[in-house]
């Protein structure tokens, strides 16, 4: 008799065949999008770094005035809001990774996704708000 | 959450230290990991001194030497001695590899020190259970899968389609790379790791199977295949020279493919 460590339940005697253990639900025919955005978000994340850097740098010590002005350029506003969006996308994808590598408790990795999404959406649109307020002017 | 430290009764409490045998003029010192599952003690390390110039250059021969000359109840899988069966792969130094090719020479500081391979239930002293590794090999369902009426004499294959399996053929299912795989650690109930990983590669890459598709399907999955975080153990520990990141790197790039 072997025990069934699966998917965060407690040990307990298994009877299931070792081969039944490994197929247990299927592939979930999913994972190949979410590889492939923290490819895409990473790049762009890498092209967009320097220009997002620049812009940040000239408005250190600035006041909003300035910043509104800055801001108000559209070619500005696009680069910081596309790497709000690479990032906090790049960010969602990467910490659920974190979660699912070694969260086993499955209600306790459900919420901690959940919350993950909940966070990472947040931080993204206060983020374009914030630029698109300033960008706009208010 | 993951466990980070060993369960109470996996700690190693101390062992015992085997005489050194009469007469030797060259000795070398064993370090070796022992469990028994029936007098339900914890673990200990066990030192012995081997007679190296009564035993071959090799770990496993000094293994050998120990459970001919001092302690028979001394626990390991072995068999061809020469790197093909895969059979005696163990933690040798702080590295998995096969005792049979590993010279004890190459083990520079020190005692050798032995270990069973990671984060696999222990049978006894170096012998890891590997039910749950060899049934994620049956998994990828390794054997030809064709629909096409089976020729008269052999399914064919151009000289360049069967150079494509070269890298992947080779693997002795010895598991190194998978028990050396800190998401294989975490995750081998679901992720199926790097040994199986390349061998369902070897069939996505043969060109005479039909089921290159199926076997897709079956592997895109969050876990399956996407825990590969390219750490690259797999190919540090593969002692037989093969390269299972490439191999996964492959099966992603393969899924991409047929996406877009």
């Amino acid at each position: 008799m072997s025990f069934d460590e699966s998917h965060g339940s407690p040990r307990r005697p298994s009877m299931r065949t070792p081969l039944g253990r490994v197929r247990n639900l299927g592939a979930a025919h999913s994972g190949t999008s979410d590889f492939w955005r923290q490819r895409i978000t990473g790049v762009a994340m890498t092209l967009l770094m320097i220009p997002a850097l620049v812009i940040i740098m000239m408005l250190l010590g600035r006041n909003q005035v300035y910043a509104a002005q800055t801001l108000s350029s559209i070619p500005v506003a696009v680069i910081l809001l596309l790497f709000i969006f690479a990032s906090a996308w790049h960010m969602k994808i990467g910490m659920q990774v974190v979660i699912e590598d070694y969260v086993h408790n499955e209600k306790l990795k459900l919420t901690a996704i959940m919350l993950n999404n909940f966070f990472s959406v947040a931080v993204a649109l206060a983020s374009t708000y914030a630029i698109l307020k300033l960008s706009s002017g208010v | 959450m993951v466990e980070f430290a060993l369960p109470k009764n996996s700690k190693i409490t101390g062992g015992k230290t085997w005489p050194k045998p009469a007469g030797a003029t060259e000795v070398r010192e064993f370090k070796v990991y022992r469990w028994n599952p029936d007098d339900g003690k914890n673990p200990s390390v066990d030192t012995y001194y081997v007679d190296t110039n009564d035993c071959g250059p090799m770990v496993l021969d000094g293994l050998i030497w120990i459970k001919n000359h001092i302690d028979p109840s001394l626990t390991f899988r072995r068999s061809c001695r020469e790197g093909v069966c895969g059979s005696c792969a163990m933690n040798i130094d702080g590295q998995n590899t096969l005792a049979c090719t590993k010279s004890m020479h190459d083990v520079k500081d020190g005692a050798v020190k032995i270990n069973p391979l990671p984060h696999q239930p222990v049978v006894k002293d170096l012998v890891p259970d590997l039910t749950n590794f060899y049934a994620q090999y049956a998994s990828v369902e390794p054997w030809l899968k064709t629909t096409s009426p089976t020729p008269q004499k052999e399914w064919r294959q151009s000289h360049e389609d069967r150079e494509k399996l070269d890298g992947l053929y080779e693997c002795i299912l010895c598991a190194c790379c998978s028990t050396s795989c800190p998401s294989y650690w975490w995750n081998s109930e679901r992720y199926l790791g790097p040994a199986a990983l390349l061998q369902a590669n070897r069939w996505v890459s043969d060109s005479r199977d039909e089921a290159t598709g199926e076997r897709l399907d079956n592997l895109e999955d969050p876990f399956r295949l996407y825990r590969c975080h390219t750490i690259m153990n797999c190919a540090k520990a593969c002692p037989k020279g093969l390269n299972p990141a490439e191999a996964i790197a492959e099966l992603k790039l393969k899924m991409v493919e047929r996406q877009i």
